[in-house]
């Protein structure tokens, strides 16, 4: 994994701390063409991953993409699915039956299954799922997405619920269908590891908040530190800033003295902010290496 | 945590749609409670969910109370079936969660709220905005009176849900408890009561259609308070410029004010204020990573979480009075009841289509629904006087 990837929350509105700041950047990122100037000037600082939502939006990036192979040929997509507002809104305006069907081919066993009452083998929600993920990738095709992340809505509903086998499901097919290495993105990274543990994942690619006012982190600041200390997984650490409510030199510090985490997702909505960040974590990375620093942070 | 001394909680969840799977999940992780069983009639996706969990399946509710042996229920429904299964669990002798709204019918949610408090019953309702950080924080400020008297209040909720003229479930249908003020509006309705208390009145009441055909997509009313205090709700539920629900609190006082949604927190003071030394006059601001309290898990938000947590630790304490209690619904309830009279009546259309109607008395004096909706502002003791009372 790339030591920086660029995340997409500011491209649809999502800020954790303020609606305002919310709407503020979806009023930014209302058009593609302003997506895409982004992205530009983030590949232009070496950022080369992208990780993003199946959004619906991200289809229409997918097509400049595509459009565009030499000018993106050193970029690459960590897709997070799915996009769960998509399903949700369908499960309050059809009810579960009919989002069921409406995301189901009528001949798949599973949908029989709703429709008559038939019993639901095991091998059918094993398809379910793996046609799900096959439906949320089609708008990747021909980019490549070497990791592709279940969002933290759906893994921590498996996780709580104690559908492991779920998680399994999609680490295999992920692996299976499309030679990418399955992630995980969740808000309750101790008892995660220990469900993927229970089904037999080794090494998991994991995604989770770190940050060192402990926001978001179920189970507590120090079960984190514990657990990137000392379990095996493949750490990604995201809200780092914690919505911005720690600074970012502090924030970038803390993350980067921790040296088994691997990769660190941060969005931003200017192209200052994103060298800004790139600068810090380039020097406490080469810090916590013990390399020498050229630059010094005010 | 339990221990050999306190055994788990053990409860069922009735109704697995969006919430009910929500509530498992939160449930399940949950140190205090067992769950035991969940009941939805959609055996497909019991199969799922017996065979992939732990968990005993169950499509009828009243085989799954006499069969299981239980300490509480949680109800995730549809909003119609709210208090006949609130009665059969009240009956069973246990500890209830509802979610929210409780009961369309507030003549028979009074008598669950009798019924409840007859028998010592631990209730919640999941108004889970009363557990988010910076509504918690509205409610420390003003039990020190922060900003003073308060003498206006503004609730604002928008969000993208009906957006079409189409919609196939029982949110479509008013009759079944749909619309947005069963549903949005109620949520505004309810973080009134736990920051400003329920109102005594309600005019100008508008509930019209924006794309629905049976049902309301906005909702506006005029509150007043028997101490002259005024609020006024908004809710419209077809409004896509939110990703999703947005809910926005202003609170006007003498001496300052306060704007509060789930994120932020804008305090203005007019003078400082001594009990709480780390506001200054002007305005202060908030956020929610300063005020959120972590949770054990995390799925959506950390109120679904927190209000969870909250009804394991009333069942432990035997808190019977909490300030979600089915009591406190039954009062959103209400209000929610006379936003719909008070519109029908100004839109010429009689005084409401639902049961609550024969409360009123011939005359349009409230009568004994005006008793009944007094009694419901003070205790359960005082409802069940006024069920008994004379018509």
């Amino acid at each position: 994994m790339d030591r920086i990837l660029f995340g997409d929350n500011q491209f649809f509105g999502i800020n954790h701390m303020s609606d305002e700041h919310a709407r503020a950047q979806s009023m930014q990122f209302q058009s593609n063409g302003a997506v895409m100037a982004m992205l530009d000037g983030v590949l232009e600082e070496g950022i080369e991953v992208l990780m993003c939502t199946t959004h619906e939006r991200v289809a229409a990036i997918c097509e400049t993409i595509r459009a565009q192979p030499a000018r993106y040929r050193r970029l690459k997509i960590y897709p997070c699915m799915p996009y769960a507002h998509k399903y949700a809104n369908a499960v309050s305006e059809l009810g579960i039956i009919e989002t069921v069907r409406k995301f189901l081919p009528d001949e798949s066993p599973l949908a029989a299954a709703v429709k008559s009452g038939i019993a639901v083998a095991r091998r059918d929600v094993d398809a379910l799922i793996r046609r799900l993920i096959d439906a949320e990738m089609k708008m990747f095709v021909a980019i490549p997405t070497p990791v592709i992340f279940l969002q933290n809505v759906v893994t921590d509903l498996a996780l709580g619920l104690g559908f492991h086998e779920a998680l399994r499901t999609f680490h295999d097919h992920v692996r299976e269908r499309y030679g990418a290495e399955p992630g995980f993105i969740t808000m309750n990274l101790p008892r995660l590891l220990e469900a993927l543990d229970a089904v037999g994942i080794d090494n998991p690619i994991v995604c989770a908040n770190v940050n060192k006012i402990g926001f978001r982190m179920c189970g507590g600041l120090p079960a984190y530190e514990e657990a990137v200390a000392s379990r095996k997984f493949r750490a990604v650490a995201m809200s780092v800033f914690a919505s911005g409510a720690i600074p970012a030199a502090e924030a970038i510090e803390y993350v980067c003295a921790q040296p088994r985490i691997e990769s660190i997702v941060f969005g931003a909505s200017s192209l200052a902010k994103v060298r800004h960040t790139k600068y810090l974590i380039d020097h406490y990375t080469a810090l916590g290496r013990g390399e020498p620093c050229s630059v010094r942070v005010e | 945590m339990h221990t050999l001394d306190t055994p788990p909680i053990r409860i069922a969840i009735a109704g697995l749609g969006k919430m009910g799977l929500s509530h498992q999940a939160i449930v399940n992780a949950h140190p205090d409670l067992e769950l035991v069983a969940v009941c939805d009639p959609a055996t497909w996706l019991l199969d799922i969910i017996g065979r992939y969990t732990k968990v005993a399946t169950y499509s009828d509710y009243a085989r799954m109370l006499e069969r299981e042996r239980l300490d509480a229920v949680l109800v995730a429904t549809p909003s119609r079936l709210h208090a006949r299964m609130v009665r059969a669990a009240l009956e069973h002798g246990l500890d209830v969660f509802c979610e929210k709204p409780f009961c369309l019918d507030v003549e028979e949610g009074a008598r669950l709220v009798a019924l409840a408090a007859e028998r010592g019953a631990v209730t919640q309702v999941g108004y889970h905005n009363r557990f988010l950080g910076t509504f918690e924080e509205v409610r420390r400020l003003l039990d020190v009176d922060a900003i003073g008297r308060v003498h206006h209040a503004r609730v604002d909720c928008y969000g993208p849900v009906v957006l079409r003229p189409k919609g196939a479930t029982w949110r479509s249908s008013r009759n079944e408890g749909g619309g947005c003020l069963y549903d949005y509006a109620c949520h505004g309705i309810d973080l009134l009561s736990f920051t400003v208390g329920a109102p005594s009145g309600v005019s100008g009441s508008i509930l019209s259609s924006v794309f629905s055909a049976s049902a309301d997509d906005e909702v506006y009313a005029n509150l007043s308070y028997a101490d002259g205090k005024t609020a006024q709700l908004s809710a419209n539920w077809s409004d896509d410029s939110h990703r999703k629900m947005s809910t926005t609190l202003v609170l006007w006082g003498t001496n300052g004010k306060i704007e509060a949604s789930r994120q932020e927190l804008h305090i203005h003071l007019r003078t400082p204020v001594a009990a709480r030394p780390d506001l200054a006059a002007g305005w202060n601001v908030r956020y929610t990573t300063d005020l959120t309290t972590p949770v054990w898990f995390y799925l959506r938000g950390e109120e679904y979480s927190a209000q969870i947590d909250y009804f394991a630790e009333s069942i432990r304490q035997r808190r019977v009075d909490s300030h979600c209690s089915l009591a406190a619904g039954l009062a959103t309830d209400l209000v929610a009841d006379m936003i719909r009279r008070d519109a029908a009546g100004a839109a010429g259309a009689g005084a409401g289509a639902g049961s609550a109607t024969d409360l009123v008395t011939a005359s349009g004096v409230p009568g004994r629904w005006g008793r009944l909706r007094d009694a419901v502002l003070s205790s359960p003791e005082t409802i069940m006087k006024a069920l008994k009372g004379s018509p």
